[in-house]
């Protein structure tokens, strides 16, 4: 046992059918650090974390906590053994106050004296800085709320091991911070922290050692002074990283003629969900983008543009031919397509194959009386899959039994089947590895050289810098700017979104 | 696409409205076509006693609904044939299957100061309040069909059926048949049902009284055609032979012939197989008249002649029990079908 | 398909293969039944036995326990196919189905009880066309009620099925007045017996019928997809442009129509009907028919073979119980139910999960590392070299 280690794992071993999740792994995690756990998806965090917090049985190796061997039977055990988690996707109720939430599954006697715990959830909600009352239903908070009071819950269980798995990846900067802030507080306090996220910077900004695995297996850990950036991405990738400034070569903007008429142009559209009607245009081979804060509208926009929400007003005109788009489906008749921003409610559909997934929208385009053979289907599959390299045991896997990077990819696949001239991308990038966002940052840029129009929405400025030629910046559901050029950098972008610049 | 939805939706919906008005409305069109008992004493109340402008005599009457089976809808038929305006009636009616239903109906009936109160319980018990409140206000109470667990000096009268009886009867006719052996498939009404129990009972005693009367099978088919004809598929493909149907009602019965049909098995006058129904429906009457059914007995429906001759012409004893008939197909007339047959 | 995956795909082994089979949903529902007819054959050793033999119109029919179980299992099946495409699509059941049947036959005996018995073949062909499909619209029109509330109204399928449930009867018994009827013209009952001069009973052709009927429609249509699809992730669904309320309606229309031809078969078995019990409880042997199939009754993926099977399964138990002398009239019911609570345990998820685990920790001590490692090399090349193909 290492000195100071409140958990360690050797010899992790556990098995799902036809796949070796983990290997003899190992992890150590010392009292008071934040410790990342990185690596590719696929590479067996999730797995490790679910091992560790009784989720799946292991297979294979031991676990001791403080010194003392234990064997984890449920998440339940895990929690009255000092282990809390927090998980990427809320695991809360919706249905309940936030309280409830904080304490529900706790209380010992049968009886809960409910008006004192809303004053102690008060009480720590406020220490925590979390801005939401006790007794609100969690399901009207956003998600960077719930996700906070997740982290309250686990955190007045006294742990001695805090799970954080991807809690950042709805947050936006300011709740990152004051997440931080909350985490270094738990450190000073001796709790031992594994941070599993796929933004480097946080790494860097908050972590103390870092464990890559790579396949299923342990790479190493490292202590992170010793471990660059570019190295920490070629240990998780295998290989020397493919530098991400190769991506953008700012040639392609040149060839658009923006003069010419627009493949898809929105005159005054109006939508039900908030945002103000608004003026929008992409031409052949370009790539713009909508920014903004989370809750500025920018999902909604490209959401009317689709007709996923009810449209109520305006002229849409597709290579300068008046068209009404009144559903999903007249969008995707005229060649629009659209990789919606929460893949698992409104993308995947979990329990089918890989296979249906890839064809559903092009099946839909056919028509309900014209299925594709199967061979045709297969055809299909297996072409877009070596196309987008997507890790699947078969076609016929569930698409929810695959890592988040590659259900992204497969619903990506779908709309490329669809072969449509205009494509909007809303967040294709969030909470998947560093790898597969290059690959999809590349492909968005190979796309619009191939003259498709590519709408490209990310959280992370970097990436919109890097492959649009045009940002739109909206904020409180208006459009308040529009950047190109040498107005694209970071700085500029910031200071359009939070609005201390008139133009 | 879209147009045909909406046009399905709204077609839909419009079927299951009128639907619904017209099942509201339905119970009440068919009365005219009720049969009119004859062996009733003092049936036809004639016009000139009761006249039009006299104030008419307020029943209000509390039923099982018509539509559990087709011996309340004759049942429902013939009070509704009676109790008209032409016989000095204004009556007003109420169904439901549920004891608290109708208790809450007596109430009602009670507080609109009908002048006679007219129940077939759905359940025997919970009665003796209201009936009370029924005697302070003065309002008489006749029972039909059911009888209640309540003190005698509650109600005006009782008309029920003995089902004990209408099973007794046709125990006894069948024993008069002096088959050498009785080798019996006894399909069962609905578990603890009083028909099921009464007409049950009596084969029971003498199955077990008598040494060459032999249950086969024995088994519920709760009053449906279809599960009575599968009962006895399985007791011939099982290959154990018998030469008695005992159906607690018609439909049953019906559904047993169909199996043997299917057999090759003959049942009738004369057959193989003696085949025994209840309730009389019409259609099971006209079995027996062509020879292919051999005996039905009756479950008296018709009370409302009963009821209409207390009424008018006062209590004679205070619980009547109903005169069952039990038809055999060899002595069976084209005018018993017409007369008995609900 | 990835050089891994081949080399796995060959290694198969006979192991492999069985643990396939045990993972197959039909794998359950097949043993059920295998275990019904083996103890119907210990307890009776002439089981199989299957006669030719004349029935009283002289026909030659084919009689025997296993025919007799096949016939009526019939509207079972068909209706499990209907209760099955709802469930999917819906993630919920129709509990008025046996209402609905009451409803059907009556409105078929409503057209027939007016024909004299002696009319023409051709005559009364036509009477039976006509009210055969009057019975088909009259049906999938209170199938489409109950979709459109669950639909449009978003109202839970079994709720919204509850109000044909309670009048259902009575709409049936209204629909002929109330009465009890009895046909007797000979011809009207051959669809649920035997056609002069076929040895087969008539509703198990209109089953056989009935399920390749729905074979066509599966593979000429995209019905499987899209409501696997709605019943998995109906937000999702409708973003890839499928109408969700559409499909989930045109589910509810298909078991409409499905009752249409229950309710045919069973008046016709008898001639007759009788409003509250006709088809009673036949909703529930429906879906318990579709949760035996091992469907997730929560809607989404379905194997109609398996709800088919488990139809099958469940009219066997009906019938093996009505054969045994000593099962008291008043237990029947609480017999059927402790076997059918065993299988539903047996093809629930939890147990088949347990099953795969149990298979899964063996095989991956054995077997070498898995294809879904396909190794970070390739990942970065490929895009390269291949994005922007295009298709169609």
């Amino acid at each position: 046992m290492k000195d100071g280690a409140v958990l360690e794992m050797r010899g992790i071993c556990k098995f799902f059918p036809g796949v070796r999740a983990l290997e003899n792994v190992d992890f150590t995690l010392r009292q008071g650090e934040i410790h990342a756990l990185m690596g590719e998806n696929g590479a067996g965090k999730s797995t490790l974390i679910k091992v560790l917090t009784g989720v799946y049985p292991k297979d294979g190796g031991e676990v001791w906590l403080s010194d003392t061997p234990v064997h984890i039977k449920s998440p339940q055990d895990a929690q009255n053994k000092g282990i809390a988690t927090v998980y990427q996707e809320i695991t809360l109720c919706p249905n309940l106050t936030v309280a409830e939430n904080m304490y529900i599954g706790r209380t010992k006697s049968p009886f809960t004296n409910w008006a004192k715990i809303n004053r102690q959830a008060d009480k720590l909600l406020d220490e925590l800085g979390i801005p939401v009352s006790a007794t609100e239903q969690l399901g009207n908070c956003s998600i960077a709320i719930q996700q906070m009071v997740a982290i309250a819950r686990a955190v007045d269980m006294d742990c001695k091991v805090l799970i954080l798995d991807e809690p950042t990846s709805s947050l936006d900067e300011q709740e990152v911070q004051k997440l931080f802030n909350l985490m270094r507080d738990l450190k000073a306090k001796g709790v031992g922290i594994i941070f599993v996220t796929h933004f480097l910077e946080q790494v860097y900004e908050v972590c103390d050692r870092i464990t890559v695995l790579r396949d299923g297996k342990l790479v190493g850990e490292y202590i992170i002074e010793d471990l660059p950036r570019v190295q920490l991405v070629s240990k998780m990738l295998g290989k020397d990283f493919d530098d991400m400034a190769e991506i953008k070569s700012g040639s392609e903007s040149e060839n658009i003629d923006l003069n010419g008429t627009p493949v898809y142009q929105a005159i005054n559209l109006t939508g039900t969900t908030g945002i103000k009607p608004f003026d929008f245009e992409i031409h052949k081979g370009e790539v713009n983008g909508f920014t903004g804060l989370l809750g500025s509208g920018r999902s909604e926009s490209v959401r009317a543009i689709f007709g996923a929400d009810r449209v109520t007003g305006g002229t849409v005109k597709i290579d300068g031919i008046p068209v009404k788009i009144r559903k999903p489906l007249d969008a995707m008749k005229h060649g629009i397509s659209y990789l919606p921003e929460d893949r698992k409610l409104d993308g995947i559909v979990g329990d089918l194959s890989v296979r249906d997934n890839i064809i559903l929208a092009l099946q839909v385009m056919k028509g309900f009386f014209k299925p594709f053979s199967k061979a045709q289907a297969e055809a299909f599959a297996d072409e877009y899959i070596k196309l987008l390299n997507i890790k699947t045991a078969s076609q016929d896997t569930p698409i929810k039994s695959l890592s988040g990077g590659n259900q992204q990819k497969v619903i990506l696949a779908r709309w490329l089947l669809a072969n449509p001239q205009y494509l909007i991308l809303d967040e294709p990038t969030r909470g998947i590895d560093v790898g597969t966002k290059v690959e999809i940052q590349k492909l968005v840029l190979k796309l619009a050289a191939e003259g498709k129009s590519v709408t490209f929405i990310s959280s992370e400025i970097d990436e919109m810098v890097r492959t649009c030629s045009r940002l739109i910046v909206m904020r409180d559901g208006k459009v308040v700017g529009e950047l190109k050029g040498d107005d694209l950098n970071q700085n500029k972008i910031m200071a359009t979104i939070a609005g201390g610049e008139s133009k | 696409m879209k147009k045909f939805v909406k046009l399905l939706v709204s077609s839909a919906l419009v079927a299951a409205m009128a639907c619904g008005i017209c099942a509201c409305g339905g119970g009440t069109t068919p009365a005219t076509q009720a049969p009119a008992p004859t062996d009733a004493p003092a049936t036809e109340a004639p016009a000139t006693e009761a006249p039009k402008t006299d104030a008419l005599i307020k029943v209000g009457i509390i039923n099982n609904d018509p539509n559990e089976s087709g011996y309340r809808t004759a049942n429902d038929r013939d009070m509704k044939a009676t109790f008209t305006a032409e016989n000095g009636y204004e009556a007003s009616f109420f169904y439901s299957l549920k004891n608290e239903e109708q208790i809450a109906a007596a109430q009602k009936f009670i507080q609109d100061e009908v002048d006679y109160l007219l129940i077939s319980a759905a359940g025997t018990s919970g009665w003796d309040g209201v009936l009370e409140q029924a005697q302070k206000a003065g309002i008489k109470v006749i029972l039909f069909d059911r009888t209640i667990d309540a003190d005698e000096s509650l109600y005006e009268a009782s008309i029920v059926s003995d089902m004990a009886k209408e099973g007794q009867q046709a125990v006894d006719w069948l024993a008069s048949q002096g088959l050498s052996e009785y080798k019996i498939v006894h399909i069962q009404g609905v578990m603890g049902s009083s028909a099921q129990i009464g007409r049950s009972g009596a084969l029971d005693e003498k199955v077990k009284a008598e040494s060459n009367w032999s249950i086969v099978k024995q088994q519920t088919a709760e009053w449906s055609e279809e599960t009575a004809q599968q009962i006895v598929q399985a007791v011939i493909d099982s290959g154990e032979k018998f030469n008695v149907i005992y159906a607690e009602n018609d439909n049953m019965a019906k559904g047993a012939a169909a199996a043997l049909d299917k057999a090759n098995i003959s049942h009738g006058v004369g057959k193989d197989v003696i085949i025994i129904g209840f309730d009389c429906n019409t259609w099971a009457l006209e079995e027996l008249l062509a020879g292919n059914w051999n005996y039905d007995g009756q479950c008296n429906p018709f009370q409302a002649s009963y009821i209409d001759d207390i009424i008018k012409n006062g209590v004679k004893t205070k619980v009547v029990i109903m005169e069952e008939k039990g038809f055999d197909a060899k002595t069976i007339t084209a005018d018993d079908v017409k007369n008995y047959g609900i | 398909m990835t050089a891994n995956e081949i080399k796995i795909k060959s290694g198969t082994s006979v192991k492999d293969i069985l643990g396939k089979i045990v993972r197959n949903q039909l794998f359950i529902p097949l043993v059920a039944l295998l275990l019904l007819i083996l103890f119907n054959l210990v307890t009776d050793p002439g089981f199989f036995k299957i006669a030719l033999e004349p029935n009283s119109d002289g026909n030659m029919v084919l009689s025997g326990n296993l025919i007799t179980m096949i016939d009526y299992a019939s509207e079972l099946v068909i209706l499990a196919i209907g209760m099955t495409l709802v469930t999917s699509a819906s993630g919920g059941q129709d509990i008025s189905v046996g209402a609905t049947i009451a409803i059907a036959g009556s409105t078929v005996l409503r057209i027939v009880k007016t024909q004299s018995p002696d009319i023409s073949g051709a005559k009364f062909a036509g009477i039976i066309i006509v009210s055969f499909l009057l019975c088909v619209v009259v049906s999938a029109l209170f199938g489409a009620f109950n979709g459109a509330l669950v639909a449009f109204f978003k109202i839970q399928p079994m709720v919204a099925t509850l109000i044909l449930f309670t009048a259902g009867r009575s709409i049936a018994a209204w629909i002929n007045n109330n009465d009890n009827i009895s046909i007797t013209d000979k011809r009207f009952s051959y669809f649920g017996n035997f056609i002069p001069g076929i040895s087969v009973p008539t509703p198990v052709f209109i089953t056989i019928l009935c399920l390749v009927i729905i074979a066509i429609v599966l593979k000429v249509t995209n019905l499987r997809l899209y409501s696997q699809s709605v019943g998995i992730n109906a937000s999702s669904s409708r973003l890839n442009g499928i109408n969700p309320k559409v499909i989930k309606l045109l589910t509810f229309v298909i078991l409409g129509i499905c009752v249409a031809v229950c309710g045919f078969i069973k008046v016709s078995r008898t001639s007759s009907i009788t409003y509250s019990v006709i088809a009673n409880n036949i909703e529930m042997d429906a879906i318990l028919a579709v949760a035996l199939g091992g469907n997730n009754l929560g809607g989404g993926k379905f194997n109609l073979s398996a709800s088919v099977l488990g139809a099958y399964v469940i009219q066997f138990l009906t019938t093996t119980l009505y054969k045994f002398k000593e099962i008291d009239s008043s237990s029947i019911s609480a017999y059927k139910a402790v076997v059918v609570i065993l299988l539903i345990i047996i093809s629930s998820p939890f147990v088949r999960r347990w099953i795969d685990d149990m298979k899964n920790k063996r095989e991956a001590a054995k077997k070498d590392l898995a294809m879904a490692a396909a190794s970070a090399d390739e990942a970065l090349n490929n895009i390269e070299s291949e994005t922007g193909k295009e298709s169609v």
